[in-house]
């Protein structure tokens, strides 16, 4: 099965809903021999990493990310990288940031 | 090298597409893209456009003049960060010879605001700005823990806008300063209107958009230099210069993160980034019909011309149910001395509703009113 280990990070203070957590190693890993895009990185966050159930709606939203919440792909922004369809590759940096609260 | 070492270098040394590349420099890779108009700027290009376009909005709005004080409402947030971050960087490379100085409130709110003042006093430090602290308790003589304790966690909100908006003009008066900036940008501003507009709130509509605006009365100005820039670029910005900020909910924001009109703009702003933008734009063009007076003689002798009297018993009913108490600026709270535009201002009256109710014997020692808002937020985690 193939796999692939990123880091994930959660900023903004976007770390409430995973226990705190501001920064995460992740191994993804999928069925089929299909690359491994950024869309199987949120569902695997979405199903371990969220410590209470409730707060899924903060972080995905129509099956997508929520808007309000910025996605880096190795400090480059997700729409210039292919936003969910972009190919994981070892040692990427993934970057969640809300932009939601208070200044 | 190793089999590690030799991927990561085969990675960096990807080639860049030419359509990845700035669209302004056409030589380093973009990082970004501009929600207002799409195009595509690596990170230094970001801060440069970023800086200027705060620069050119605070030429064209005529915000400061030469040698004035100014005081920054710094939250510790990331907003009013980059706000002190970039009037610093501004007043220096374009010589405004402005005089800076961070302006805070203390609400008194344990676990909240008592870790973001320590951020404001990191910044203090680290942009080397002389540093204010108001706090509610010497202002009102409660805390916001005090009041939730009291009176529930449902109006916090209004309570404490109340008392902020109160608390950072008295901030400002103790520094002998008349001009506060703050850091609303963009999407706040769109939120704004949008609201106003949901709730018919016609009254403070056509404000609502103003760069600068004023109480009543009050010689204090307000400023809002982001007015123009977008929620995303300032995060972004924040991240790329490492600024240091402070980013947790407040807690007693109960609902704060799923707000209507703010979740509706994000979704707007997903389908249309522009809308941000346009929808300030529309706000700035609403011009309003002027409001009918309501005249009270009408009602007992309707048939009476005497319309010289008439114009004196003329009374301005305001959306909230106030009454004007004339056009004169300068009237001051009867309880408190404050500039208000009312006999007694907003916040003497929420405090002497809560003054009411507030326990009559202390315990000595007792310390659980502090951090209310912790407890309460953890009850609300409880699963049975």
């Amino acid at each position: 099965m193939p796999s692939v280990t990123v880091n994930a990070e959660f900023l903004g203070g976007l770390d409430v809903i995973f226990g705190g957590v501001r920064k995460s190693k992740c191994k993804v890993t999928k069925d089929s021999d299909d690359p491994i895009i950024l869309k199987d990185l949120m569902t695997h966050i979405a199903n371990n990493l969220i410590v209470h159930k409730k707060d899924y709606d903060v972080f995905i939203e129509d099956d997508t990310i929520r808007p309000g919440i910025l996605v880096l792909v190795n400090d480059t922004d997700w729409e210039l990288e292919g936003e969910e369809n972009y190919e994981l590759e070892d040692g990427d940096l993934i970057t969640f940031t809300s932009t939601l609260h208070g200044g | 090298m190793s089999e590690l070492g030799e991927t990561m270098t085969t990675k960096q040394r990807k080639p860049v597409k030419i359509s990845a590349l700035c669209e302004l420099c056409h030589g380093r890779k973009a990082v970004m893209k501009r929600p207002k108009n799409m195009q595509k700027l690596c990170k230094e290009c970001f801060f440069h456009i970023f800086e200027t376009e705060i620069h050119l909005t605070i030429q064209k709005e005529n915000l400061f003049y030469r040698g004035e004080r100014v005081a920054i409402g710094a939250s510790g947030g990331k907003d009013s960060t980059v706000l002190a971050s970039i009037l610093k960087t501004l007043n220096e490379r374009y010589d405004y010879g402005l005089e800076l100085v961070l302006l805070s409130i203390d609400e008194g709110i344990i676990g909240y605001r008592d870790d973001s003042l320590a951020t404001v006093k990191r910044n203090q430090q680290q942009y080397e700005m002389p540093l204010k602290i108001v706090s509610y308790k010497e202002l009102y003589n409660w805390t916001m823990d005090e009041i939730v304790a009291c009176s529930g966690i449902k109006s916090s909100c209004t309570y404490c806008g109340v008392l902020r908006r109160q608390a950072l003009d008295r901030g400002a008066a103790k520094l002998e300063i008349n001009h506060v900036v703050t850091g609303h940008n963009a999407d706040d501003m769109a939120e704004t209107v949008l609201m106003n507009l949901l709730r018919g709130d016609t009254a403070r509509l056509e404000n609502s958009v103003n760069v600068t605006t004023k109480s009543s009365g009050s010689p204090i100005k307000r400023s809002k230099p982001f007015k123009y820039t977008y929620q995303k670029e300032i995060v972004l910005y924040a991240h790329y210069k490492k600024l240091d900020y402070f980013s947790t909910e407040c807690s007693y924001a109960p609902e704060a993160f799923r707000g209507t009109a703010r979740v509706l703009m994000k979704n707007l702003e997903s389908v249309r980034p522009s809308c941000i933008l346009d929808i300030i734009y529309s706000g700035e063009h609403f011009k309003l019909q002027e409001r009918k007076k309501r005249n009270f003689n009408n009602y007992k002798k309707p048939a009476i011309s005497a319309s010289n009297t008439q114009n004196e018993n003329e009374v301005e009913i305001r959306a909230d149910g106030s009454i004007s108490l004339g056009s004169k600026d300068g009237n001051r709270c009867e309880k408190c001395g404050y500039l208000s535009m009312n006999k007694i201002c907003k916040a003497c009256m929420l405090l002497e509703g809560l003054e009411m109710s507030r326990a009559k014997v202390h315990i000595e020692g007792d310390i659980s009113v502090d951090g209310a808002a912790i407890a309460t937020k953890k009850l609300e985690q409880l699963s049975f």
